[in-house]
């Protein structure tokens, strides 16, 4: 039944002639959260569905049979019918018991803050206009980018720096906001791996529509690769190469006061950059991680992201300067 | 029949000129006042759409910047919902209301005059916004609000948005409120208080009803909202830290009081369209409204249901279980009294002789496309379903339909219907037609593709977004559907002015109406009533099995009728509030004494103002 209805609504998109894939599709859910909402949303859709058809077959009947006609008597006057009218208010709310009844249970079951002992605990904090994620357990930071093992809980607590913000990766479930001096949770396990896609669901300011995320579904041992990978301090660039120069014109620029690299530098306003060679985009999922798009982004980041707090250094650093600096961030694997 | 106009030694002749229309307290020129200066609103909410839809018609649009863009959604949702819906209700509350109970004008005339001025200065303020950025060291549209209609703390505080933007937006809308609120308190009076004799509450025209359920929503809910911005405001010029959770509050506050009135002011916006397609279905089925006073209590019921849903709005700010399904569940039981009007309006429609005119057409309109944005709307009242709907397309299709669809279908439906009452001319016919289908077709184009942006994952207020989204296609259709709407709003002015030149003109009664603002002549005297009818039953012009039919009164009036003459004083109050909301805009505290004594002066002058003038 419910695969039917499945192919039901994704036969009417394919109709749209909309090909895909849909990187940020609800309907194509790849955890047991998303699983449950979506599960829910169909139910109700097709409740909905049901309703429209009568109501606009009734209004189509109506106007057809009941069009002016020359000669016609003039009409009985009606001017209500008690039991018609008891069960046409009594016929939507029956429909809604059958909508409110797994609504309430499906609501207690994604409430995501009962959740077994060995979920992955990850903090997520809103910054306009990027993403900052902390491992407690395992004492990682990063940013933009997360990083979940495939089968396995994992629970996310939301909180924001500054203004109001939203998490959101459709793919994985449901969208909680995050509040400044508030936090709320999400729980899930993915059931399969991917790199899915999501955004920023809260208007939260300029470069709301620029405020994009990544979660990484990975194997069990990529996944521990990874947290080894992070937990590790920066790479030292090899003597007297771009990358090392690059290394002394970050530590005398105004970039170590927003940066932590760790061992280098420990500022807390922008994105940890310990390990940003191994991520695979920058600017809040803008672009893709390589040179050029990197060394546009530090030369000008505000015509990039509107509003950015990363500005146009004062005196402007030198084409050389953006080289070696490049070369070093893409050395921090 | 033929246009009657009573002797002068009866009645004070129609004023013509300016000043006639500056101090006018006739309920019928303030009608037409609203009329036009909401209609003038409606097209520049109308542009901002257009602009908005131009610049999603492709990914990675460009055509303005993100900054542009924020301003430009802000002030089409606060421009549309503030400035173009609700006023052209009011266009409708004060043409048609004391025509419909029978009376000579409102209770308070000078205070409708009062209100429409305040609004219309409210309006001019909120706009100015786009051409005042010089003022401020910045360039031109780079201060108008652009914090969203909603303006959500704390991203609206003085710390994220330093600019004068959002000081426009606050100042604006509480001036705005004002309008509101004076306008409520005087229909609320009117209504029960100027009732011809025989107009019991049950006799009531629906559009009379729903309209006092509405403003009873206005003098509630609008309260709310002003606490709020006054809390805002606070917070942006004395430094008080209401939403400032650094200080220990919470910007949650601002989200429970915005929707407290914002939920509300959804019935206020869709009430009065209901009350108008309830008027306009009987009319032209030749058949009473099915179910009269269920249909009356339902709007009654909503009226205090729409009270307890708020939350509806917040399912993904977190509050807990518990609040979640308590909304949830008063959410669902709000669309049981909204079902059953449209079984009602259907089961008006059955067993009718319909005649299609362009009004029938937008009436019927309003009910096949609100349904979609109700049953869209049970969809999100379901909380974990909605957690993947809130903030995308989805939503901004649900919106559209119920207030595109709904309000803007149902609001069309009555300047076809009372028309040829306000103006003495009947609208065309084909180019209506023409219209509707081109706003119908327009509407489905621009809206329905929403639901799949949604559902595919574009969250609403982005400026742009990427072309892997897979949602282009889907845009481009929807950016053609805004722009055929376009055509069709083009289509009606046209119809306008060309009616204004050639229309037929309109005898007192084109459509063959049941209630009393068909009996008078069309446009109406300036005493409406040449002698004030007795009602004895709910459709008084039509002969029914109980009542017979009521007489029309006599095309002269068989006493003199004393009709009051205009006044300055309204419009000389209403100009001190923008005075004082300049002096916190610019920071100059000596304007705002200024202010105050224009308004004090006005109300000074209209308080003694001899009776005769």
């Amino acid at each position: 039944m419910l695969r039917s209805r499945w192919w039901l609504t994704s036969a009417a998109l394919a109709l749209l002639g909309c090909g895909g894939p849909f990187p940020q599709s609800t309907l194509a859910p790849r955890s047991d959260f998303a699983r449950a909402t979506d599960v829910l949303f169909r139910d109700i859709f097709w409740w909905a569905a049901a309703v429209f058809v009568v109501v606009e077959l009734l209004l189509i009947i109506a106007l057809v049979r009941f069009r002016h006609r020359e000669g016609r008597a003039a009409p009985r006057p009606a001017h209500g019918h008690t039991i018609l009218e008891i069960a046409w208010t009594l016929a939507p709310a029956v429909i809604l018991v059958f909508v409110a009844v797994p609504t309430v249970r499906t609501i207690f079951t994604t409430a995501g803050e009962d959740i077994p002992p060995n979920a992955l605990k990850v903090e997520v904090v809103g910054h306009q206009w990027w993403w900052e994620y902390k491992y407690p357990d395992l004492g990682i930071a990063t940013a933009n980018e997360m990083h979940v093992p495939v089968g396995k809980p994992v629970q996310v607590a939301i909180t924001s720096a500054d203004v109001i913000h939203s998490f959101w990766a459709p793919v994985l479930g449901g969208k909680r906001d995050a509040i400044p001096g508030h936090v709320n949770y999400i729980a899930f396990s993915a059931d399969s791996v991917g790199d899915y896609s999501g955004q920023c669901a809260e208007f939260c300011g300029a470069s709301h529509g620029n405020m994009r995320l990544r979660v990484l579904v990975d194997r069990d041992s990529a996944f521990q690769a990874w947290v080894d990978e992070q937990k590790g301090g920066p790479a030292a660039p090899p003597k007297a190469s771009l990358a090392e120069q690059g290394k002394a014109v970050f530590s005398r620029s105004a970039c170590i006061g927003c940066h932590t690299i760790q061992g280098v530098s420990p500022g807390i306003i922008g994105p940890n950059l310990t390990h940003v060679g191994s991520r695979i985009t920058v600017a809040a999922g803008l672009f893709p991680n390589d040179s050029a798009h990197l060394a546009s982004w530090i030369a000008d980041a505000p015509s990039l992201k509107p509003g950015v707090l990363m500005t146009r250094m004062k005196p402007p650093l030198t084409d050389a300067d953006i080289a070696a600096l490049v070369a070093y961030l893409g050395s921090l694997k | 029949m033929s246009r009657a106009s009573a002797p002068a030694a009866l009645a004070a002749p129609a004023a013509v000129g300016l000043k006639a229309w500056l101090t006018t307290t006739d309920h019928k020129r303030i009608g037409l006042l609203y009329f036009w200066t909401a209609f003038g609103f409606f097209l520049i909410g109308g542009i901002e759409a257009l602009m908005i839809r131009a610049q999603l018609a492709q990914p990675n649009g460009h055509l303005v910047s993100a900054e542009t863009y924020n301003q430009l959604f802000t002030m089409h949702g606060t421009t549309m919902v503030f400035l173009a819906l609700m006023p052209l209700s009011a266009a409708f509350f004060n043409y048609i209301i004391p025509l419909q109970i029978g009376a000579r004008d409102v209770a308070f005339p000078r205070l409708n005059a009062f209100s429409y001025w305040v609004f219309l200065l409210g309006g001019l303020f909120l706009n100015a916004s786009w051409l005042t950025g010089p003022l401020f060291h910045a360039g031109m549209l780079n201060v108008a609000p652009d914090g969203g209609w909603f303006g959500y703390a704390n991203l609206t505080e003085r710390q994220f948005s330093p600019g004068p933007n959002i000081d426009f937006w606050l100042l604006g809308l509480q001036i705005l409120g004002i309008a509101s609120l004076a306008a409520g308190f005087n229909f609320i009076v009117t209504i029960l208080n100027l009732r011809a004799p025989g107009m019991k509450m049950m006799r009531l025209p629906t559009f009379t009803w729903m309209t006092l359920v509405t403003q009873f929503l206005i003098i509630t809910a609008f309260p709310v909202i002003t606490v709020a911005l006054v809390f805002l405001m606070f917070d942006r010029f004395f430094g008080t830290h209401f939403y400032v959770h650094e200080a220990g509050a919470t910007p949650l506050l601002w989200q429970h009081l915005f929707w407290l009135f914002g939920h509300p002011e959804v019935y206020i916006l869709i009430l009065p369209a209901m009350g108008i397609v309830s008027e306009v279905l009987p009319t032209f089925s030749r058949k009473p409204l099915f179910g009269y006073p269920v249909v009356v209590y339902s709007g009654i019921l909503i009226g205090f249901m729409g009270w307890g849903v708020w939350s509806h709005h917040m399912f993904a700010v977190g509050l807990g279980p518990i609040a979640d399904s308590v909304f949830a569940a008063t959410t669902m039981l709000i669309a049981v009294p909204t079902g059953v009007k449209i079984f009602n309006w259907i089961a008006t429609l059955w067993g009718g002789d319909i005649h299609g005119t362009t009004a029938l057409h937008f009436a019927v309109g309003f009910i096949a496309m609100f349904i979609i944005g109700g049953l869209s709307g049970v969809t999100h009242a379901s909380p974990p379903a909605d957690l993947q709907q809130t903030d995308t397309y989805y939503v901004v299709a649900h919106i559209h339909y119920v207030l595109f669809g709904g309000t803007i279908m149902g609001l069309f439906a009555g300047m076809y219907y009372w028309w040829p009452k306000m103006t003495g001319r009947l609208l065309s016919e084909p180019l209506g037609k023409l219209h509707f289908w081109l706003q119908f077709v327009g509407m489905n184009l621009a809206f329905f593709p929403m639901h799949f942006i949604g559902l595919l994952g574009m969250p609403r207020r982005i400026y742009t977004y990427g072309p892997e989204l897979g949602v282009s296609d889907l845009n481009l259709v929807s950016t053609v559907g805004a722009f055929l709407i376009g055509l069709s709003i083009l289509v009606f002015v046209f119809n306008m002015w060309r009616t204004s030149r050639h229309g037929q003109r309109a005898s007192n009664d084109p459509w063959r109406g049941a209630t009393l603002e068909w009996s008078i002549p069309s446009p109406p005297p300036v005493y409406n009533f040449s002698v004030i009818p007795t009602v004895t039953g709910r459709l008084p012009r039509w002969h029914t099995e109980r009542h017979p039919a009521i007489q029309d009164p006599p095309a002269v009036p068989p006493a003199p009728i004393h009709v009051p003459g205009g006044s300055w004083w309204p419009m000389v109050a209403a100009l001190g509030l923008p005075i004082m909301a300049l002096s916190a805009l610019t920071h100059t505290l000596w304007i705002v004494f200024v202010g105050v004594a224009v308004l004090l002066f006005g109300i000074y002058r209209w308080a003694f103002e001899p009776f005769e003038v």
